[in-house]
């Protein structure tokens, strides 16, 4: 399935966020989404997901979803989103129940997205119990059982210190070669853009409107940390980036 | 001049409750034990306070003669029915209040109005519409408890983590499903801190009914007791009392250790 973004544009009463959007999301692809904070990133991508709705534009969606994909459009939370009260079996289940999928089923499907985020062992564990990492596995798993055609990512690394951020991009990498996904992944870090995105669109500030949007053209699994062509794409993100991240931060929020 | 080194001194610790076993018997007891002595001693005297002692033998003759069971039966029955009925409506109210928009924007200040009325103040009138009997003393109760309860409700729904809605509305969670398994469970911890506070209101009511037009009934006991100036029943039927908001709170308190597992 793909997302194509026409003409989108919103505004938070008087304060434009985002003008003029037009993005095309072609399926199996991760496009990823860099700009400086308050550009409108996360607005975007809950508009995406249908979550909130534009002023104007819209977004439409292309292709048929896979026969066995129960929430074509899934999101990971920066903040996990874990039921606290539920374990991280629980944590899934949730998102089966209402398919009325139960037992047998949903054990067979908890049992095979836990093994692909290597949680095997944790299926009984409350999410206090684990890592910030472990925790956005969970979620990740969590988004793998309902077998999107397009998985909407929010800062997901964001919370997340900078050792596991690079296990878990590893991990990310290694899910999507196994069965290539799209996905949108809404990021601030320039270093997860390169690794992760095979287009990068970059946003000015506020309101958000598409600068560029780059092609990536190194398969993910050759892209490896310190490599020379990604640390200069990087630099030229951060080109493009530096003026609009410091003129955002020189704004007031509420000016 | 070469300083001399010297510890950093150490400026934390504090503003952390934890739980010390026994204190709060240890000040019990000890307070007891200066009246006791006081009353023998003769430095309290008896218009003052009971002798402790006293009072312990008047509780122990009050279960021997089953007068005991006789006013606390009605008494429990009392609190149980009404604070039920007020609890589980005040939780329903407290629960659309902070789902639905219009409910909220037209029951708040009802509930804002309802709330600072000594529902004492309202037993006449609840006499002529429940009757003279247990129906008034009911309704009561329930009224004193369902206002704390939809308070301490809506605000525990309000406090529920949005994120945790948005996640079960961006996986196409039913309505339904995002109230039961999402909404409840998050406001279920502010619920139950509000519960003590209805419990509480609870007793106080009670007692309050009781005292108004009952024959038997811990009020009723201590009513009593006070007309007939007797100090020891009077103190036997507030331990009761007493007792009565201790065993309620330690029960909340074994409710929400069980409910509550998942916290930390």
């Amino acid at each position: 399935m793909e997302l194509t973004v026409e003409k989108l544009t919103h505004r938070y009463g008087d304060v434009p966020v985002l003008q003029d959007i037009n993005l095309h999301i072609p399926a199996g692809e991760i496009l990823c989404v860099i700009g400086p904070s308050g550009c409108g990133k996360s607005t975007l991508l809950r508009m995406l997901g249908g979550l909130e709705r534009p002023d104007a534009g819209q977004v439409l969606q292309r292709g048929s979803a896979p026969a066995d994909c129960l929430n074509p459009l899934t999101f990971v939370f920066q903040d996990f989103a874990l039921l606290p009260w539920r374990s991280v079996g629980g944590n899934i289940s949730l998102v089966l129940e209402d398919h009325g999928i139960r037992g047998q089923a949903a054990d067979t499907i908890i049992c095979d997205v836990l093994a692909r985020t290597k949680l095997g062992d944790f299926r009984d564990a409350l999410p206090r119990q684990l890592s910030g990492g472990m925790k956005q596995r969970v979620a990740i798993a969590r988004a793998l059982a309902v077998n999107p055609a397009v998985m909407l990512l929010d800062e997901p690394l964001s919370a997340l210190d900078a050792q596991t951020r690079e296990l878990l991009m590893e991990d990310l990498i290694a899910l999507w070669q196994r069965q290539p996904f799209t996905a949108v992944y809404v990021t601030h870090n320039l270093a997860e853009a390169v690794r992760l995105g095979h287009r990068i669109a970059v946003l000015s500030r506020r309101p958000g409107q598409v600068r560029e949007v780059i092609e990536v053209d190194i398969p993910l699994s050759d892209r490896a940390p310190g490599d020379p062509h990604l640390e200069d794409l990087q630099s030229r993100l951060w080109q493009i980036m530096k003026d609009e991240a410091m003129a955002a931060d020189q704004e007031l929020l509420d000016a | 001049m070469p300083e001399t080194a010297r510890p950093v001194p150490f400026r934390g610790g504090g503003f952390r409750p934890v739980s010390k076993r026994g204190a709060g018997v240890v000040v019990f007891v000890l307070l007891l034990a200066v009246i006791e002595w006081g009353t023998r001693a003769g430095w309290i005297s008896s218009l003052t306070l009971p002798r402790p002692s006293d009072v312990a033998a008047t509780l122990v003759d009050l279960a021997r003669s089953g007068l005991l069971w006789t006013h606390l039966a009605p008494s429990l029955t009392r609190l149980l029915v009404g604070s039920l009925l007020g609890v589980t409506a005040g939780i329903g109210v407290g629960i659309l209040i902070g789902l639905f928009s219009y409910v909220r924007a037209g029951l708040i200040p009802l509930v804002a109005a309802l709330f600072p009325i000594p529902k004492i103040a309202l037993l006449p009138l609840f006499v002529i519409w429940f009757g003279i009997d247990e129906g008034s003393k009911y309704a009561l109760i329930a009224l004193g408890t369902f206002t704390p309860t939809v308070v301490a409700t809506y605000g525990a729904v309000d406090n529920v983590d949005r994120t945790l809605v948005r996640m079960g509305q961006s996986f196409g969670l039913r309505w339904l499903s995002i109230v039961r398994k999402i909404v409840l469970p998050g406001a279920l911890p502010g619920i139950l801190s509000g519960l003590r506070v209805s419990i509480a209101i609870g007793i106080i009511l009670l007692v309050a009914a009781e005292m108004l037009g009952a024959e038997y009934g811990i009020g009723a006991y201590i009513l009593q007791a006070g007309s007939l100036y007797d100090l020891e029943r009077l103190f036997a039927g507030v331990v009761i009392l007493s007792s009565l908001g201790v065993v309620t709170s330690w029960a909340i308190g074994r409710l929400e250790n069980w409910l509550l597992r998942w916290r930390s």
